[in-house]
């Protein structure tokens, strides 16, 4: 199994929701959270984030184009921060999920040096390293109704701009979709073989002009359409 | 990457350390010099050096409590690895001056004598290899990095080394020898390491990096207000001016003043080995600087 998102850049719009969506799950799982905030309301608000979502622009006018990147864990299935980490506190589950046990982690933020996508941020207050859980207290929760055991980030996307899945399945929805758009992996030279997908921008469809030559006119009908734009009546 | 004090001091306090410790015990092995006296008081500046190293590197750790578990990862983590060896090398380097105070038989001791050579060896290859293992930072992904970690621990162990010797009236000419050999060749290395990365472009793209290889690409908007973990980490920044600097102000330091001090005034030894440690914290200092991490590609910069 390897779960994991598919990140529609056509369609993602740049709100921030499914960062905001993810931040207030994840802050009141057991899981990792809470997720702390410094000075939420002081000159400097910072804190810890598990998704970031960053603009960009792609091309030269006026082939130029906004470009909205959301950015989380990849759940890489050759993930360098689990080789990485010292203490055995990282770790990557059958299902493809890697995860940061925070009773062993010692804070040595080793393995946010390995991770080239800042999908791994210090937690100052516990002293700990959070990640991306790909909300595994809720894509299992039978408890949920079947639609919702997603992750809180693709739920709230009002673009449906993110979809979650196996992407080890060819038949899965992800799987299908990714095949359709050429969805590609970031940074793939670096050799982590990143399980998230993103979709590239779709070519927007061209808007139709007339570009037939003029038609051949004489000098005289040329004088006369000239003498009747510029003399008024 | 930011510059972090004691990682910075940790990897030269060790690393000189290691690279005493391993020179006194071949010495001692091959040459039976120096003497016991002698002997023993490097070896305890030795493991003194070894153990502030050690503890100066937990307190970059956000939780300590948890820091007797870095040695669970040995069979992955290079870190995990030094960890090992640097306990393992306490009890052997131990042992070693036990048996040669006690007298211990020549098979005993050159047993635990070789034990102690290569444990050192393996800590300070290990430190190196902490570093260039990560493919996420092009300039530590490098042979040059664990090579320069091995070769600078022991110059600046073999410098220490001459100093003790002023007990002793002095470094002999072999001694001074091989200090001048080691001396060469870390400076080889640095230099290599510099010219290396001197000008590189770096081969990641910021427009690659979000997928986007046809066209250009630039940052809009990083989409937080103020600093955030990845750009404290990470967006550290160094003036190429100041770079350029205080690589002269580390050549001058660590090979400039022990050369004259080799050749002309052995003597004055332990003045050279603390300005050429002096020199050290600054090359630790902008290996750390002028690192470059592929995440910054994410937040505006156009290559790393």
């Amino acid at each position: 199994m390897k779960l994991g998102l598919v990140i529609d850049l056509d369609t993602c719009v740049g709100c921030h929701a499914c960062a905001v969506a993810c931040k207030e799950w994840n802050g009141a799982s057991a899981i990792s959270g809470p997720l702390s905030d410094y000075q939420p309301y002081g000159a400097e608000p910072s804190g810890v984030w598990f998704n970031r979502i960053r603009h960009y622009e792609v091309g030269d006018y006026p082939a130029n184009k906004t470009l909205n990147v959301p950015m989380s864990c990849m759940h890489c299935e050759d993930a360098d921060c689990v080789t990485v980490c010292p203490t055995g506190a990282s770790y990557k589950r059958d299902d493809g999920i890697v995860l940061v046990d925070q009773d062993k982690c010692m804070g040595c933020n080793y393995c946010s040096w390995a991770c080239p996508y800042g999908a791994r941020e210090l937690d100052e207050s516990s002293g700990t390293m959070k990640k991306c859980t790909l909300c595994v207290d809720r894509i299992y929760d039978e408890l949920l109704p079947p639609e919702d055991r997603q992750p809180a980030c693709v739920l709230a996307c009002p673009a449906h701009a993110r979809m979650f899945g196996d992407l080890d399945d060819p038949g899965s929805a992800v799987s299908k979709v990714v095949r359709e758009r050429e969805g590609f992996g970031m940074l793939p030279e670096l050799g982590y073989k990143p399980v998230n997908r993103y979709l590239p921008p779709r070519k927007p469809p061209e808007i139709p002009v007339d570009r037939s030559p003029a038609p051949r006119t004489s000098l005289a009908e040329k004088l006369k359409a000239w003498a009747s734009l510029a003399v008024s009546r | 990457m930011k510059p972090v004090f004691s990682v910075i001091l940790f990897t030269v306090s060790s690393g000189a350390g290691l690279g005493l410790l391993a020179l006194l015990v071949l010495a001692d092995l091959a040459v039976g010099e120096p003497g016991i006296i002698t002997l023993l008081l490097g070896g305890a500046l030795a493991m003194a050096l070894v153990t502030i190293g050690l503890v100066s590197s937990t307190f970059h750790l956000a939780n300590p409590k948890n820091a007797w578990r870095a040695v669970s990862q040995f069979k992955r983590s290079w870190l995990s690895r030094e960890g090992v060896f640097a306990l393992l090398l306490y009890p052997a380097a131990l042992a070693y001056f036990a048996a040669t105070w006690l007298d211990w038989s020549l098979a005993a001791r050159t047993a635990l004598g070789l034990a102690t050579v290569l444990l050192a060896w393996a800590t300070l290859f290990c430190t190196g290899m902490i570093y260039a293992c990560l493919k996420t930072i092009p300039r530590w992904y490098s042979p040059l990095v664990p090579l320069n970690y091995v070769l600078l621990g022991h110059f600046s162990g073999a410098l220490l080394f001459a100093a003790l010797m002023v007990l002793e009236g002095g470094a002999g000419p072999a001694l001074v020898g091989l200090a001048l050999a080691l001396l060469v060749l870390a400076g080889i290395g640095k230099l290599a390491y510099f010219l290396k990365f001197r000008a590189h472009p770096g081969r990641h793209t910021l427009a690659g990096a979000i997928g986007m290889t046809a066209a250009r690409a630039k940052l809009l908007d990083a989409g937080h207000s103020h600093g955030t973990f990845l750009t404290n980490e990470f967006g550290f920044r160094v003036a190429r001016d100041r770079a350029v600097a205080l690589r002269w102000l580390f050549f001058v330091a660590s090979f400039a003043i022990p050369v004259v001090v080799l050749l002309f005034s052995p003597v004055a030894a332990p003045l050279a080995a603390l300005v050429c440690l002096g020199g050290l914290m600054i090359e630790r200092w902008l290996f750390f600087a002028e690192a470059q991490h592929v995440v910054r590609l994410y937040h505006g910069q156009v290559r790393v």
